[in-house]
Protein backbone atom coordinates (compact mmCIF):
# COMPACT_ATOMS: atom_id res chain seq x y z
CA UNK A 1 0.00 0.00 0.00
CA UNK A 2 1.29 3.44 -0.91
CA UNK A 3 2.10 5.72 1.98
CA UNK A 4 0.40 9.06 1.46
CA UNK A 5 2.51 12.19 1.49
CA UNK A 6 1.19 14.48 4.20
CA UNK A 7 0.59 18.15 3.50
CA UNK A 8 -0.31 20.02 6.70
CA UNK A 9 -2.14 23.34 6.38
CA UNK A 10 -1.08 24.22 9.92
CA UNK A 11 2.43 24.70 8.57
CA UNK A 12 1.92 25.19 4.82
CA UNK A 13 -0.06 27.84 2.94
CA UNK A 14 -2.88 26.86 0.59
CA UNK A 15 -0.69 27.93 -2.32
CA UNK A 16 2.12 25.65 -1.14
CA UNK A 17 -0.25 22.71 -0.75
CA UNK A 18 -1.81 23.27 -4.17
CA UNK A 19 1.58 23.77 -5.81
CA UNK A 20 2.77 20.46 -4.36
CA UNK A 21 -0.34 18.69 -5.66
CA UNK A 22 -0.32 20.36 -9.05
CA UNK A 23 3.38 19.54 -9.49
CA UNK A 24 2.96 15.84 -8.71
CA UNK A 25 2.64 13.30 -11.51
CA UNK A 26 1.33 10.45 -9.37
CA UNK A 27 0.98 9.25 -5.80
CA UNK A 28 -1.21 9.57 -2.76
CA UNK A 29 -1.51 12.72 -0.67
CA UNK A 30 -3.26 13.57 2.54
CA UNK A 31 -4.09 17.21 3.29
CA UNK A 32 -4.26 17.76 7.05
CA UNK A 33 -6.05 20.51 9.04
CA UNK A 34 -8.17 21.65 6.13
CA UNK A 35 -10.10 23.96 8.48
CA UNK A 36 -12.54 25.07 5.79
CA UNK A 37 -9.82 26.60 3.61
CA UNK A 38 -10.84 27.59 0.09
CA UNK A 39 -9.66 26.26 -3.27
CA UNK A 40 -8.06 23.11 -1.87
CA UNK A 41 -6.77 20.60 -4.43
CA UNK A 42 -7.78 22.78 -7.35
CA UNK A 43 -6.63 22.36 -10.91
CA UNK A 44 -5.17 18.89 -10.51
CA UNK A 45 -4.13 17.31 -13.77
CA UNK A 46 -2.68 13.87 -12.94
CA UNK A 47 -3.85 10.53 -11.57
CA UNK A 48 -3.31 11.46 -7.93
CA UNK A 49 -5.18 10.14 -4.94
CA UNK A 50 -5.84 13.07 -2.61
CA UNK A 51 -7.58 12.85 0.76
CA UNK A 52 -8.61 16.02 2.54
CA UNK A 53 -8.77 15.49 6.27
CA UNK A 54 -11.48 17.76 7.64
CA UNK A 55 -13.91 20.24 6.09
CA UNK A 56 -13.11 22.03 2.85
CA UNK A 57 -14.13 25.60 1.98
CA UNK A 58 -15.19 26.96 -1.39
CA UNK A 59 -14.25 25.52 -4.79
CA UNK A 60 -12.60 22.40 -3.46
CA UNK A 61 -11.21 20.19 -6.27
CA UNK A 62 -12.30 22.71 -8.87
CA UNK A 63 -11.35 21.99 -12.49
CA UNK A 64 -10.25 18.50 -11.53
CA UNK A 65 -8.75 16.34 -14.28
CA UNK A 66 -7.71 12.69 -13.76
CA UNK A 67 -7.26 12.95 -9.98
CA UNK A 68 -9.35 11.30 -7.29
CA UNK A 69 -10.11 13.69 -4.42
CA UNK A 70 -11.89 12.64 -1.23
CA UNK A 71 -13.08 15.11 1.40
CA UNK A 72 -13.48 13.43 4.77
CA UNK A 73 -15.91 16.13 5.99
CA UNK A 74 -18.15 18.79 4.44
CA UNK A 75 -17.31 20.99 1.48
CA UNK A 76 -18.41 24.55 0.73
CA UNK A 77 -19.77 26.31 -2.33
CA UNK A 78 -18.68 25.18 -5.79
CA UNK A 79 -17.16 21.84 -4.87
CA UNK A 80 -15.77 20.12 -8.02
CA UNK A 81 -16.70 23.14 -10.08
CA UNK A 82 -15.94 22.60 -13.75
CA UNK A 83 -14.63 19.08 -13.15
CA UNK A 84 -13.26 17.60 -16.39
CA UNK A 85 -12.56 13.99 -15.38
CA UNK A 86 -11.51 11.89 -12.41
CA UNK A 87 -13.54 11.59 -9.23
CA UNK A 88 -14.47 13.82 -6.32
CA UNK A 89 -16.08 12.27 -3.25
CA UNK A 90 -17.38 14.12 -0.21
CA UNK A 91 -18.21 12.05 2.84
CA UNK A 92 -20.58 14.57 4.41
CA UNK A 93 -22.59 17.51 3.01
CA UNK A 94 -21.76 20.09 0.37
CA UNK A 95 -22.99 23.63 -0.07
CA UNK A 96 -24.34 25.29 -3.21
CA UNK A 97 -23.45 24.86 -6.87
CA UNK A 98 -22.00 21.37 -6.60
CA UNK A 99 -20.02 20.45 -9.74
CA UNK A 100 -21.22 23.58 -11.51
CA UNK A 101 -20.57 23.36 -15.26
CA UNK A 102 -18.78 20.03 -14.77
CA UNK A 103 -17.71 18.54 -18.10
CA UNK A 104 -16.92 14.97 -17.09
CA UNK A 105 -15.86 12.62 -14.33
CA UNK A 106 -17.82 11.50 -11.30
CA UNK A 107 -18.84 13.50 -8.23
CA UNK A 108 -20.23 11.63 -5.24
CA UNK A 109 -21.66 13.29 -2.15
CA UNK A 110 -22.52 10.84 0.59
CA UNK A 111 -24.51 13.46 2.51
CA UNK A 112 -26.72 16.17 1.04
CA UNK A 113 -26.08 19.02 -1.38
CA UNK A 114 -27.76 22.40 -1.08
CA UNK A 115 -29.11 24.69 -3.79
CA UNK A 116 -28.22 24.56 -7.46
CA UNK A 117 -26.42 21.22 -7.47
CA UNK A 118 -25.30 20.44 -11.01
CA UNK A 119 -26.07 23.92 -12.31
CA UNK A 120 -25.16 24.11 -15.98
CA UNK A 121 -23.56 20.66 -15.87
CA UNK A 122 -22.04 19.65 -19.18
CA UNK A 123 -21.35 15.92 -18.95
CA UNK A 124 -20.37 15.18 -15.35
CA UNK A 125 -22.13 12.41 -13.42
CA UNK A 126 -23.27 13.54 -9.96
CA UNK A 127 -24.58 11.16 -7.32
CA UNK A 128 -25.93 12.57 -4.07
CA UNK A 129 -26.69 10.15 -1.23
CA UNK A 130 -28.99 12.58 0.57
CA UNK A 131 -31.11 15.51 -0.62
CA UNK A 132 -30.47 18.36 -3.04
CA UNK A 133 -31.63 21.96 -2.58
CA UNK A 134 -33.73 24.19 -4.80
CA UNK A 135 -32.88 24.87 -8.44
CA UNK A 136 -30.74 21.78 -8.76
CA UNK A 137 -29.98 20.80 -12.34
CA UNK A 138 -30.63 24.38 -13.47
CA UNK A 139 -29.80 24.68 -17.18
CA UNK A 140 -28.16 21.26 -17.02
CA UNK A 141 -26.90 20.37 -20.50
CA UNK A 142 -25.60 16.81 -20.44
CA UNK A 143 -24.61 14.24 -17.84
CA UNK A 144 -26.58 12.66 -15.00
CA UNK A 145 -27.70 14.00 -11.64
CA UNK A 146 -28.77 11.22 -9.28
CA UNK A 147 -30.44 11.98 -5.97
CA UNK A 148 -31.09 9.20 -3.47
CA UNK A 149 -33.07 11.51 -1.17
CA UNK A 150 -35.44 14.38 -1.93
CA UNK A 151 -35.14 17.36 -4.23
CA UNK A 152 -35.97 20.96 -3.35
CA UNK A 153 -38.17 23.15 -5.50
CA UNK A 154 -37.69 23.94 -9.21
CA UNK A 155 -35.71 20.84 -10.05
CA UNK A 156 -34.21 20.93 -13.54
CA UNK A 157 -35.36 24.43 -14.41
CA UNK A 158 -34.57 25.27 -18.05
CA UNK A 159 -32.89 21.91 -18.44
CA UNK A 160 -31.33 20.85 -21.75
CA UNK A 161 -30.32 17.21 -22.30
CA UNK A 162 -29.07 16.14 -18.87
CA UNK A 163 -30.82 13.24 -17.12
CA UNK A 164 -32.04 13.59 -13.55
CA UNK A 165 -32.93 10.62 -11.35
CA UNK A 166 -34.59 11.12 -7.97
CA UNK A 167 -35.58 8.40 -5.52
CA UNK A 168 -37.37 10.55 -2.96
CA UNK A 169 -39.87 13.39 -3.20
CA UNK A 170 -39.53 16.29 -5.58
CA UNK A 171 -40.83 19.56 -4.11
CA UNK A 172 -41.53 20.94 -7.60
CA UNK A 173 -40.20 20.83 -11.14
CA UNK A 174 -38.74 23.89 -12.80
CA UNK A 175 -39.73 25.31 -16.19
CA UNK A 176 -39.63 22.75 -19.01
CA UNK A 177 -38.59 19.87 -16.75
CA UNK A 178 -40.87 16.83 -16.91
CA UNK A 179 -40.99 13.31 -15.59
CA UNK A 180 -40.10 10.68 -18.20
CA UNK A 181 -40.54 6.91 -18.21
CA UNK A 182 -37.76 4.68 -16.91
CA UNK A 183 -36.87 2.34 -19.76
CA UNK A 184 -34.57 -0.65 -19.37
CA UNK A 185 -31.65 1.30 -20.76
CA UNK A 186 -32.07 3.91 -18.02
CA UNK A 187 -32.26 1.32 -15.26
CA UNK A 188 -29.15 -0.40 -16.60
CA UNK A 189 -27.20 2.82 -16.91
CA UNK A 190 -28.28 3.99 -13.46
CA UNK A 191 -27.40 0.62 -11.89
CA UNK A 192 -23.90 0.91 -13.32
CA UNK A 193 -23.51 4.49 -12.09
CA UNK A 194 -24.75 3.69 -8.56
CA UNK A 195 -22.30 0.80 -8.36
CA UNK A 196 -19.45 3.04 -9.48
CA UNK A 197 -20.49 5.64 -6.90
CA UNK A 198 -20.47 2.94 -4.22
CA UNK A 199 -23.96 3.82 -3.03
CA UNK A 200 -26.45 1.10 -2.36
CA UNK A 201 -29.79 1.80 -4.03
CA UNK A 202 -32.12 -0.05 -6.37
CA UNK A 203 -32.21 1.70 -9.73
CA UNK A 204 -35.82 0.70 -10.28
CA UNK A 205 -36.89 2.81 -7.29
CA UNK A 206 -35.91 6.07 -9.04
CA UNK A 207 -37.97 8.40 -11.17
CA UNK A 208 -36.42 10.03 -14.23
CA UNK A 209 -36.72 13.69 -15.22
CA UNK A 210 -35.56 15.55 -18.27
CA UNK A 211 -36.37 18.28 -20.72
CA UNK A 212 -39.75 18.68 -22.38
CA UNK A 213 -37.74 20.49 -25.06
CA UNK A 214 -40.35 23.21 -25.32
CA UNK A 215 -38.30 26.02 -23.92
CA UNK A 216 -35.03 25.88 -25.78
CA UNK A 217 -36.47 25.40 -29.25
CA UNK A 218 -38.26 28.56 -30.19
CA UNK A 219 -41.94 27.96 -30.74
CA UNK A 220 -44.48 30.67 -31.30
CA UNK A 221 -46.93 28.69 -29.12
CA UNK A 222 -44.59 29.15 -26.15
CA UNK A 223 -44.27 32.89 -26.37
CA UNK A 224 -45.46 33.28 -22.78
CA UNK A 225 -42.63 31.04 -21.56
CA UNK A 226 -39.88 33.22 -22.99
CA UNK B 1 -19.74 40.79 0.30
CA UNK B 2 -19.64 40.67 4.08
CA UNK B 3 -18.73 38.18 6.76
CA UNK B 4 -20.95 37.44 9.72
CA UNK B 5 -20.44 35.34 12.81
CA UNK B 6 -22.51 34.48 15.83
CA UNK B 7 -21.68 32.48 18.93
CA UNK B 8 -24.27 31.38 21.48
CA UNK B 9 -22.93 29.61 24.56
CA UNK B 10 -24.93 26.79 26.08
CA UNK B 11 -22.29 25.90 28.65
CA UNK B 12 -21.91 28.62 31.29
CA UNK B 13 -18.31 27.69 31.97
CA UNK B 14 -17.38 29.05 28.53
CA UNK B 15 -18.69 32.55 29.34
CA UNK B 16 -15.21 33.93 30.22
CA UNK B 17 -14.12 32.78 26.73
CA UNK B 18 -16.93 34.39 24.74
CA UNK B 19 -14.96 37.43 23.56
CA UNK B 20 -11.83 35.51 22.73
CA UNK B 21 -13.72 32.92 20.67
CA UNK B 22 -15.76 35.58 18.88
CA UNK B 23 -12.59 37.51 18.00
CA UNK B 24 -11.07 34.29 16.68
CA UNK B 25 -14.12 33.74 14.48
CA UNK B 26 -14.24 37.32 13.25
CA UNK B 27 -10.56 37.22 12.32
CA UNK B 28 -11.31 34.47 9.79
CA UNK B 29 -13.95 36.66 8.14
CA UNK B 30 -11.63 39.64 7.57
CA UNK B 31 -11.13 38.94 3.88
CA UNK B 32 -14.90 38.81 3.36
CA UNK B 33 -15.17 42.31 4.81
CA UNK B 34 -11.95 44.25 5.28
CA UNK B 35 -13.34 47.79 5.38
CA UNK B 36 -15.39 47.92 8.60
CA UNK B 37 -16.44 45.76 11.49
CA UNK B 38 -18.58 45.69 14.58
CA UNK B 39 -19.72 43.38 17.32
CA UNK B 40 -22.39 43.04 19.97
CA UNK B 41 -21.66 41.16 23.17
CA UNK B 42 -24.44 40.00 25.47
CA UNK B 43 -23.31 39.68 29.05
CA UNK B 44 -25.39 38.35 31.91
CA UNK B 45 -28.29 40.85 32.18
CA UNK B 46 -27.96 43.45 34.91
CA UNK B 47 -30.56 45.62 36.65
CA UNK B 48 -29.30 48.86 35.11
CA UNK B 49 -29.77 49.71 31.45
CA UNK B 50 -26.69 50.00 29.27
CA UNK B 51 -26.77 52.44 26.36
CA UNK B 52 -23.95 51.99 23.85
CA UNK B 53 -23.15 55.27 22.09
CA UNK B 54 -20.77 56.27 19.33
CA UNK B 55 -19.38 59.77 18.93
CA UNK B 56 -19.32 60.57 15.21
CA UNK B 57 -16.87 63.41 15.81
CA UNK B 58 -14.78 61.54 18.36
CA UNK B 59 -14.98 64.61 20.59
CA UNK B 60 -18.51 64.45 22.01
CA UNK B 61 -18.93 65.87 25.50
CA UNK B 62 -20.45 62.84 27.24
CA UNK B 63 -20.78 64.58 30.63
CA UNK B 64 -22.71 67.50 29.17
CA UNK B 65 -24.91 65.17 27.12
CA UNK B 66 -25.70 62.97 30.12
CA UNK B 67 -26.60 65.99 32.22
CA UNK B 68 -29.34 66.77 29.69
CA UNK B 69 -30.47 63.16 29.38
CA UNK B 70 -30.65 62.73 33.16
CA UNK B 71 -33.33 65.42 33.24
CA UNK B 72 -35.75 63.29 31.19
CA UNK B 73 -34.91 59.87 32.59
CA UNK B 74 -34.91 61.15 36.17
CA UNK B 75 -31.97 59.00 37.22
CA UNK B 76 -28.21 59.45 37.28
CA UNK B 77 -26.08 58.15 34.40
CA UNK B 78 -22.64 56.63 34.83
CA UNK B 79 -20.35 57.13 31.84
CA UNK B 80 -17.90 54.43 30.75
CA UNK B 81 -15.83 55.95 27.95
CA UNK B 82 -14.03 53.61 25.52
CA UNK B 83 -12.23 55.30 22.62
CA UNK B 84 -14.93 57.05 20.54
CA UNK B 85 -17.67 55.01 22.25
CA UNK B 86 -19.33 55.40 25.61
CA UNK B 87 -21.47 52.95 27.54
CA UNK B 88 -23.99 54.88 29.61
CA UNK B 89 -25.32 53.03 32.67
CA UNK B 90 -28.59 54.13 34.24
CA UNK B 91 -31.49 52.89 36.32
CA UNK B 92 -33.75 55.15 34.24
CA UNK B 93 -35.76 54.26 31.12
CA UNK B 94 -33.38 53.32 28.30
CA UNK B 95 -35.85 54.03 25.51
CA UNK B 96 -36.49 57.52 26.82
CA UNK B 97 -32.76 58.14 27.09
CA UNK B 98 -32.19 56.87 23.55
CA UNK B 99 -34.83 59.13 22.07
CA UNK B 100 -33.50 62.13 23.97
CA UNK B 101 -29.91 61.53 22.80
CA UNK B 102 -31.03 61.18 19.17
CA UNK B 103 -33.06 64.38 19.58
CA UNK B 104 -30.36 66.61 21.06
CA UNK B 105 -27.02 65.12 19.96
CA UNK B 106 -26.54 64.95 16.19
CA UNK B 107 -22.89 64.02 16.79
CA UNK B 108 -23.88 60.84 18.64
CA UNK B 109 -25.32 57.58 17.34
CA UNK B 110 -27.08 55.32 19.83
CA UNK B 111 -25.87 51.84 18.93
CA UNK B 112 -27.87 49.78 21.40
CA UNK B 113 -29.98 49.87 24.53
CA UNK B 114 -30.55 47.01 26.92
CA UNK B 115 -29.73 45.16 30.09
CA UNK B 116 -27.36 42.69 28.44
CA UNK B 117 -26.08 44.14 25.17
CA UNK B 118 -22.99 46.26 24.53
CA UNK B 119 -22.25 47.19 20.93
CA UNK B 120 -19.11 48.56 19.23
CA UNK B 121 -18.31 49.35 15.62
CA UNK B 122 -15.75 51.11 13.50
CA UNK B 123 -14.23 51.45 10.06
CA UNK B 124 -10.89 50.01 9.05
CA UNK B 125 -9.19 46.71 9.74
CA UNK B 126 -11.60 44.43 11.65
CA UNK B 127 -8.84 42.94 13.81
CA UNK B 128 -7.73 46.43 14.83
CA UNK B 129 -11.33 47.30 15.74
CA UNK B 130 -11.80 44.22 17.91
CA UNK B 131 -8.51 44.98 19.66
CA UNK B 132 -9.40 48.63 20.17
CA UNK B 133 -12.58 47.67 21.98
CA UNK B 134 -11.08 44.71 23.79
CA UNK B 135 -13.39 42.06 22.32
CA UNK B 136 -11.08 39.19 23.30
CA UNK B 137 -11.29 40.11 26.99
CA UNK B 138 -15.08 40.40 27.06
CA UNK B 139 -17.25 37.82 28.76
CA UNK B 140 -20.86 36.95 28.21
CA UNK B 141 -23.50 34.56 27.00
CA UNK B 142 -23.64 35.26 23.25
CA UNK B 143 -22.23 37.56 20.62
CA UNK B 144 -22.70 38.48 16.99
CA UNK B 145 -20.21 40.26 14.79
CA UNK B 146 -19.75 41.48 11.25
CA UNK B 147 -17.02 42.35 8.78
CA UNK B 148 -18.12 44.63 5.97
CA UNK B 149 -17.15 45.00 2.34
CA UNK B 150 -19.26 47.90 1.14
CA UNK B 151 -20.69 47.24 -2.31
CA UNK B 152 -23.55 49.69 -2.72
CA UNK B 153 -22.75 52.48 -0.29
CA UNK B 154 -19.80 54.33 1.14
CA UNK B 155 -17.36 53.08 3.75
CA UNK B 156 -18.71 55.16 6.60
CA UNK B 157 -19.33 54.18 10.17
CA UNK B 158 -23.08 54.53 9.61
CA UNK B 159 -22.82 51.46 7.40
CA UNK B 160 -21.05 49.31 9.98
CA UNK B 161 -23.00 46.52 11.64
CA UNK B 162 -24.50 45.33 13.98
CA UNK B 163 -27.69 47.37 13.98
CA UNK B 164 -30.05 47.67 16.89
CA UNK B 165 -33.17 49.70 17.33
CA UNK B 166 -34.96 47.84 20.09
CA UNK B 167 -34.03 46.81 23.60
CA UNK B 168 -31.36 44.10 23.61
CA UNK B 169 -32.07 43.29 19.95
CA UNK B 170 -29.55 43.57 17.16
CA UNK B 171 -28.64 41.93 13.91
CA UNK B 172 -25.87 41.52 11.40
CA UNK B 173 -26.72 41.17 7.73
CA UNK B 174 -25.00 39.83 4.66
CA UNK B 175 -26.91 40.84 1.55
CA UNK B 176 -29.00 43.81 0.55
CA UNK B 177 -32.66 44.74 0.86
CA UNK B 178 -34.47 46.27 -2.08
CA UNK B 179 -37.58 47.59 -0.32
CA UNK B 180 -35.89 49.28 2.63
CA UNK B 181 -36.96 52.83 1.76
CA UNK B 182 -40.67 52.02 1.81
CA UNK B 183 -40.30 49.82 4.89
CA UNK B 184 -38.40 52.55 6.71
CA UNK B 185 -41.19 55.05 6.04
CA UNK B 186 -43.82 52.56 7.21
CA UNK B 187 -41.87 51.84 10.37
CA UNK B 188 -41.31 55.53 11.05
CA UNK B 189 -45.06 56.00 11.00
CA UNK B 190 -45.26 53.25 13.62
CA UNK B 191 -42.83 55.08 15.85
CA UNK B 192 -39.46 53.55 14.98
CA UNK B 193 -36.53 55.96 14.85
CA UNK B 194 -33.72 55.35 12.38
CA UNK B 195 -30.29 56.91 12.53
CA UNK B 196 -28.89 55.91 9.12
CA UNK B 197 -30.02 55.33 5.54
CA UNK B 198 -28.70 51.77 5.74
CA UNK B 199 -30.93 48.89 4.59
CA UNK B 200 -29.83 46.58 7.40
CA UNK B 201 -30.95 49.05 10.06
CA UNK B 202 -34.44 48.74 8.57
CA UNK B 203 -34.39 44.98 9.11
CA UNK B 204 -33.37 45.56 12.72
CA UNK B 205 -36.14 48.14 13.13
CA UNK B 206 -38.66 45.77 11.61
CA UNK B 207 -37.85 43.01 14.09
CA UNK B 208 -37.82 45.44 17.01
CA UNK B 209 -41.26 46.69 15.96
CA UNK B 210 -42.71 43.19 15.67
CA UNK B 211 -41.35 42.11 19.05
CA UNK B 212 -42.67 45.28 20.66
CA UNK B 213 -46.05 44.33 19.19
CA UNK B 214 -45.82 41.03 21.02
CA UNK B 215 -44.31 38.65 18.47
CA UNK B 216 -41.76 36.14 19.66
CA UNK B 217 -38.34 36.30 18.01
CA UNK B 218 -39.31 33.40 15.74
CA UNK B 219 -42.68 34.99 15.00
CA UNK B 220 -41.07 38.29 14.11
CA UNK B 221 -38.63 36.59 11.75
CA UNK B 222 -41.38 34.52 10.11
CA UNK B 223 -43.18 37.76 9.37
CA UNK B 224 -39.98 39.41 8.15
CA UNK B 225 -39.68 36.62 5.57
CA UNK B 226 -42.93 37.94 4.08
CA UNK B 227 -42.08 41.64 4.25
CA UNK B 228 -38.34 41.92 3.59
CA UNK B 229 -37.56 41.92 -0.12
CA UNK B 230 -34.01 41.28 -1.18
CA UNK B 231 -31.33 38.86 -0.22
CA UNK B 232 -30.08 38.26 3.24
CA UNK B 233 -28.48 36.00 5.72
CA UNK B 234 -29.20 37.45 9.13
CA UNK B 235 -27.79 36.59 12.53
CA UNK B 236 -29.96 38.07 15.25
CA UNK B 237 -29.31 38.51 18.96
CA UNK B 238 -31.83 39.17 21.71
CA UNK B 239 -31.39 39.43 25.47
CA UNK B 240 -31.52 35.68 25.90
CA UNK B 241 -31.65 34.34 22.37
CA UNK B 242 -29.95 33.94 19.05
CA UNK B 243 -31.39 33.24 15.61
CA UNK B 244 -30.33 32.74 12.01
CA UNK B 245 -32.43 33.13 8.87
CA UNK B 246 -31.75 33.20 5.12
CA UNK B 247 -33.97 34.55 2.37
CA UNK B 248 -35.91 32.08 0.17
CA UNK B 249 -33.29 32.15 -2.60
CA UNK B 250 -30.43 31.73 -0.12
CA UNK B 251 -27.64 33.09 -2.27
CA UNK B 252 -25.74 34.44 0.74
CA UNK B 253 -23.77 31.75 2.51
CA UNK B 254 -24.22 30.44 6.04
CA UNK B 255 -23.05 27.51 8.11
CA UNK B 256 -24.28 26.51 11.55
CA UNK B 257 -22.45 24.22 13.95
CA UNK B 258 -23.73 22.98 17.28
CA UNK B 259 -22.22 21.05 20.16
CA UNK B 260 -23.44 20.46 23.71
CA UNK B 261 -21.53 23.60 24.70
CA UNK B 262 -22.28 26.13 21.97
CA UNK B 263 -24.05 27.08 18.75
CA UNK B 264 -21.99 28.94 16.18
CA UNK B 265 -22.92 30.40 12.82
CA UNK B 266 -20.82 32.05 10.20
CA UNK B 267 -20.68 32.91 6.54
CA UNK B 268 -18.06 30.22 6.13
CA UNK B 269 -16.95 27.16 8.02
CA UNK B 270 -13.39 28.39 8.49
CA UNK B 271 -14.63 30.84 11.12
CA UNK B 272 -16.00 27.90 13.09
CA UNK B 273 -13.03 25.60 12.49
CA UNK B 274 -11.03 26.69 15.57
CA UNK B 275 -13.79 26.49 18.15
CA UNK B 276 -13.26 23.97 20.96
CA UNK B 277 -14.87 20.62 20.28
CA UNK B 278 -15.67 21.44 16.66
CA UNK B 279 -14.67 17.94 15.58
CA UNK B 280 -17.73 16.60 17.37
CA UNK B 281 -20.11 19.34 16.20
CA UNK B 282 -23.24 18.84 14.15
CA UNK B 283 -22.60 21.03 11.11
CA UNK B 284 -25.20 22.02 8.57
CA UNK B 285 -26.17 24.67 6.09
CA UNK B 286 -29.35 26.49 7.15
CA UNK B 287 -32.16 25.96 4.68
CA UNK B 288 -33.73 28.88 2.79
CA UNK B 289 -36.60 30.73 4.48
CA UNK B 290 -36.23 28.65 7.64
CA UNK B 291 -35.86 30.13 11.11
CA UNK B 292 -33.24 28.64 13.41
CA UNK B 293 -33.42 29.93 16.96
CA UNK B 294 -31.93 29.19 20.36
CA UNK B 295 -32.73 30.67 23.72
CA UNK B 296 -31.33 30.57 27.23
CA UNK B 297 -34.87 30.82 28.59
CA UNK B 298 -36.12 27.38 29.57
Amino acid sequence: MTVATELDLDSLSIRQVNAALQGAEEGAFRVLHAGGAHALACGLNATLDVTIDGHAGYYCAGMNKHASVTVMGNAGTGCAENIMSGQVRVQRDVSQSLAASGHGGLVVVEGSASARAGISMKGVDIVVGGDVGHMSGFMAQTGRLVVLGDSGSDLGDSIYEAQIYVRGAVASLGADCVEKPMAEEHTASLTELLARAGLDADATSFRRFGSARKLYHFSIDNMEDY
Amino acid sequence: MCGIVGLFLKNESLQPELGRLTALMLHEMVDRGPDSAGFAVYDVPQAATKISCLSLTGTSDWAALCKEVEKVVGAPIRIEEIEDHAILHTEGDGAVARNRIIEIAPDVTVLSVGHAIELFKGIGDPDAITQRFGLAQRTGTHAIAHTRMATESAVVIAGSHPFSTGADTCLVHNGSLSNHNRLRENLRRRGETFQTENDSEVAAGYLAWRMREGDSLEGAIERALQDLDGFYTLAIGTGDGFAVVRDPIACKPAVIAETEDWVAMSSEFRAIARLPGVNHADIWEPKPATVYAWSHAA
